[in-house]
């Protein structure tokens, strides 16, 4: 058994820093890297790709980023382990068997994990009485039904560790919790077991520093951010872990950004609920037991983590089409910028109304000054704003009511008030809204299942 | 006398379907009493009047020395639903932390 290893964040989501996955395999010693590719609409984008394209519905970024960082996983022995298989992990794994015959290397087993995806099972559910009901609402799911786009499992680490136990150095997967992904290599590595809920709950808490990159190591740090050095060659954080459930979190050397406790803690407290109750497939983790000490320069110790027994369900994200929406922005300067924005809203809002248009819901927001704080914000000094952008957006069911709204929009720069710019980028479009539906499956219902590609 | 909770606290926010969660960290130990006293679910409610359109709840975490505080229904129906340029309450906390609150010195 090795004494530690380390488990290195590539990416904290779909469209993070391209260069992270790649200076995380160079610049410094790792073992793992694990990246985060799904947010919780980022399946339903994919399960439309795959719809038009059978071989598509993984994270394109995959194979490209692959060509790079092979041949150097290879020879390092690194393993890697992404969620960004998507709807199709079959597909990923068999794009990456290609860019490996590419590069001439052999020997390559490709883990794939399948099963999460349960969309054509949700009749079935619905009769063995799975009602699958809306976690936050508590709605029948039959109300949007006839509108699923995509349902899929959270599975845990567990298939991830059957794959690396079968011999895989790269594992894809479909729709797996983010802290499986780090948890998944510490089970597998020190032989920890399922029953002991502390340690699952130290490396789930490890995976939750880990799953939003860069945001534990000095990204978007709300305390002293000025402080941070080079930001512009931020370091992505490496859980240094031990077989006891001690992290260390760190990043490499010559990398920019700080790993503090006010950083790690920040991330700790990042889209959480009821911090004694932290639910992940492996178990219900506390956060409140949580002990973080600084010990060396850019190291912070995450230690004496306390879990308990999880639940009996999985968690299922579904999606569903709800309707079209669309977004339309105009430039107002001084003199009285906010008043020209705030004038051209109630135009654009009665000419809405005369053409009998109408939508689930119309917002306005002026960036420059409420858009973040809306209610909130402090009343201003009209002559000191050089500029206020006026956005306005509708949503609602009929796509020709808001696709009318965006051509609605231009013309306001010719019939409305003066000094308004910003009418470059052409007609706001209809876009389709695509609605999460959050629910819970008992576990014995599905099964993962873990493939190898060899190449 | 009067305190900016900028002053002694930084935090993160974030969102779950149309909740937001606001993580407030305090610098020091007196910060997090401070918190704790003054800090409470109805104050935060009342702060975010026209935004958080649901309960506010507030967990303590004193190992960290951090309130958590989740909003339901305060954004706009989330995710891709929202029509609100910060659909995710991403600066949410920042508007938490613009709070000035009263306290016995």
């Amino acid at each position: 058994m090795k004494d530690k290893i380390r488990i290195a964040s590539g990416q904290g989501f779909w469209g993070d820093l391209l260069e992270a996955p790649y200076h995380q395999v160079t610049k410094g010693p790792i073992d793992y890297l694990v990246m985060d590719y799904l947010a919780e609409v980022t399946m339903s984008i994919l399960q439309k790709q795959k719809k038009k394209d059978p071989q598509l519905g993984y994270a394109r970024d995959i194979p490209e980023l692959m060509k790079r960082i092979l041949p150097i996983c290879v020879e390092k022995d690194i393993k890697v382990i992404t969620n960004g298989g998507g709807v199709n992990p079959i597909s990923c794994a068999n794009e990456i068997k290609k860019v490996a015959e590419n590069l001439g290397i052999k020997n390559l087993k490709i883990g794939v994990v399948l099963g999460d995806d349960i969309l054509d099972r949700i009749d079935d559910l619905l009769t063995s009485g799975v009602d699958l009901k809306n976690m936050e609402t508590g709605e029948s799911i039959t109300t949007i039904k006839d509108r699923l786009l995509s349902a899929n499992v959270y599975f845990g680490s567990e298939p991830i560790i059957d794959a690396l136990q079968k011999g895989a150095q790269i594992v894809i997967t479909g729709r797996t919790t983010d802290t499986g992904l780090t948890l998944a290599p510490m089970v597998y590595e020190f032989g920890w077991s399922y029953d002991n809920y502390d340690l699952m709950a130290a490396g789930t808490v490890a995976g939750h520093i880990l799953e939003c990159g860069a945001q534990s190591t000095g990204g978007n740090f709300l305390g002293d951010w000025e402080s941070i050095e080079n930001m512009a060659e931020i370091g992505f954080p490496i859980a240094e872990a031990y077989p006891d459930g001690t992290v260390i979190i760190t990043k490499h050397e010559n990398t920019g950004g700080l790993v503090s406790v006010d950083t790690v803690t920040e991330q700790l407290v990042y889209e959480i609920g009821d911090p004694k109750n932290y639910i992940t497939p492996e178990c219900v983790a506390d956060f409140t037991s949580i002990k973080l000490e600084q010990v060396g320069k850019n190291r912070v110790k995450v230690y004496d983590v306390k879990g308990n027994e999880p639940t009996k369900f999985y968690k299922v994200s579904a999606s569903y089409f709800d309707g079209y929406s669309a977004v339309g922005t105009l430039t107002y300067s001084w003199p009285k910028a906010l008043t020209k924005a705030k004038a051209a809203d109630k135009i654009l809002r009665r000419r809405l109304e005369l053409l009998g248009l109408t939508f689930d819901e119309i917002r306005t927001e002026f960036l420059g000054y409420n858009a973040c704080f809306g209610p909130l914000a402090k009343e201003i000094d009209e002559d000191l704003i050089n500029e206020v952008v006026f956005r306005i957006a509708v949503r609602g069911k009929d796509y020709n009511a808001v696709e009318r709204f965006g051509r609605e929009i231009a013309p306001l720069v010719l019939t409305g008030p003066p000094s308004v710019t910003g009418f470059a980028g052409g007609r706001p479009r209809a876009s389709e809204v695509i609605a999460y539906w959050p629910s819970l499956i008992p576990k014995e219902l599905v099964n993962p299942e873990v493939l190898i590609v060899e190449v | 006398m009067k305190i900016r909770l900028i002053d002694i606290a930084h935090g993160r926010s974030g969102d779950k379907g149309d909740s937001a969660n606001i993580g407030i960290i305090a610098y020091d130990d007196k910060g997090y009493e401070i918190l704790k006293k003054y800090l409470t679910a109805e104050v935060v409610k009342k702060y975010f009047e026209g935004i958080c359109l649901g309960e506010v709840e507030r967990y303590e975490m004193p190992n960290i020395r951090a309130l958590n505080f989740i909003l339901h229904n305060a954004l706009g129906g989330g995710g891709t639903v929202s029509l609100k340029h910060d659909a995710q309450g991403k600066t949410l906390a920042s508007a938490l932390l613009r709070m000035e609150l009263e306290i016995e010195e």
